[in-house]
């Protein structure tokens, strides 16, 4: 299980390996391997190029703003993870990052490379979907903000052109006062998410929803916004029968068929469950910060 | 198509190189390695340093954990192209020259922590990268279960190691934050 013959290029700027990039159609880029070196151990990958941008030293660092976190595409997972302000600025990222494989998987994988491997069960685009964030892509002939939406297409595949690479994702901030959550179910932990669901919402002076967001990983061809559920949703006390409401009109979004781990209607199942204990203890959290 | 078609032999060796230099167990090393060559075998092929174990080259057992720039990370999902000017920790510094035992290997020896030993070598380097780094611990049964979840041990000693990880935290006076 070794990768089979590559080349590769260590650019110190971006323009250089942008350029990389375009005059070989076959290149990949290489930020932290977790996910890319595997895959050509296995020979599943057979770039004939890699574009390792580690050295590339516009792409480090994270930025909390005002309405967003910027998190650059050399950041690692346990960076984003453990980072002060990223656990100031939104407490629901650490509870997200932790579910990632294992902390030295986490020291050198990278959130946007995560983020343009596109797995459907992975953690991160799930975040960027959930927080309806978004990515900037530079290319040969500029940069352009591409949605989460519009970034995760199908298994595996992204809205990024080969001659692209991510520089950066946003992630926006809550509402202040909003309440989060995340958790999944895995065979075993740090496996990828059988299915995983996170959701913010606030409570208004009644105590009922609004803002609610709901989305889920593992469940389909890409991450998936919950967005019939998220509307009953709104506007109610989040009791029972609300959730047994957004329950109901959720499982339909499960369209990845039984695999080799589970049936699809175990997923179905299993992300009726976690909608329940999500939404509720996202609003056990609005109350006590609100 | 092109794959079907007799191969143009190259007047150089196929195999780009690459030239590497590295900082590994304090010692600078300088070398020409093939571009595909993982960390893990060049800790063991070229450095000869074969306490670094190889178990199964796509980031799972956790066998070739070593620190890189201070913090665990797998040798195997890491080309020795891109360790150029890192800092690598493999287990043959973990104890002192004269033997004498780490805490970390001390206490898998008192808790009986390994079997066939294959395992050990990534669970010690990832424990002391855990110990050594500034989030804090966890030092519950969850926690320490947690702390081992990237590294298997296929004679299942777990719950010695988790002993072993307990005493270690007691010899080097660490506790969960």
């Amino acid at each position: 299980m070794k990768p089979s013959i590559f080349g590769y290029e260590a650019p110190t700027t971006l323009e250089d390996a942008i350029a990389l990039l375009a005059g070989d159609t076959d290149a990949l880029v290489l930020a932290g391997g977790q996910t890319l070196l595997p895959a050509m151990n296995f020979r599943a990958a057979n770039p004939s190029l890699l574009v390792d941008i580690q050295h590339i030293q516009s792409l480090r660092g994270i930025a909390v703003g005002g309405d967003a976190i910027v998190v650059k595409a050399m950041v690692r997972h346990r960076e984003f993870e453990l980072d002060e302000n990223v656990r100031r600025a939104n407490p629901l990222i650490a509870e997200v990052v932790q579910h990632v494989a294992h902390v030295p998987i986490r020291n050198r994988g990278t959130v946007v490379g995560s983020l343009c491997h596109a797995d459907p069960s992975a953690e991160m685009p799930l975040l960027l979907v959930l927080l309806d964030g978004s990515v900037i892509a530079q290319g040969p002939s500029g940069s352009r903000e591409i949605a989460a939406e519009k970034f995760f297409q199908s298994f595996l595949t992204t809205a990024r052109n080969h001659d692209e690479i991510v520089v950066e994702a946003h992630f926006p901030l809550p509402p202040a006062g909003a309440g989060w959550a995340f958790d999944e179910v895995t065979r075993r932990h740090g496996d990828y998410a059988v299915v995983g669901v996170g959701c913010v919402l606030s409570l208004n002076g009644g105590g009922r929803a609004t803002g609610v967001r709901l989305a889920a990983c593992g469940i389909a061809d890409r991450p998936i916004r919950l967005k019939d559920a998220e509307t009953i949703l709104n506007g109610t006390t989040l009791g029972a029968s609300d959730l047994d409401a957004a329950v109901a009109a959720s499982v339909g979004a499960v369209t990845q068929p039984d695999d080799i781990n589970v049936s699809q209607s175990y997923r179905r199942r299993a992300l009726g469950t976690l909608i329940r204990r999500i939404v509720v203890k996202a609003a056990q959290r609005a109350e006590i910060v609100a | 198509m092109t794959r079907m078609m007799k191969p143009t032999i190259p007047d150089r060796s196929a195999d780009a190189q690459v030239e590497v230099e590295l900082t590994v167990n304090g010692e600078t090393v300088h070398r020409t390695v093939s571009v595909r060559m993982l960390l893990s075998d060049f800790l063991r092929h070229e450095l000869g340093l074969t306490g670094t174990h190889v178990g199964c080259e796509h980031g799972v057992c956790g066998c070739c954990t070593v620190l890189i720039d201070g913090k665990p990370g797998r040798s195997c999902l890491t080309l020795a192209a891109q360790a150029d000017g890192y800092t690598i920790r493999t287990i043959e510094s973990v104890a002192a020259a004269d033997g004498t035992l780490h805490p970390v290997q001390q206490a898998f020896k008192e808790c009986h922590g390994l079997q066939c030993g294959y395992c050990t070598p990534g669970m010690v380097m990832n424990i002391l990268g855990r110990f050594e780094e500034k989030a804090p611990l966890d030092l519950s049964d969850d926690g320490i279960r947690e702390l081992l979840s990237g590294n298997l041990c296929r004679c299942t000693g777990y719950l010695n190691i988790i002993a072993a990880v307990r005493r270690a935290a007691e010899l080097l006076g660490k506790t969960s934050a």
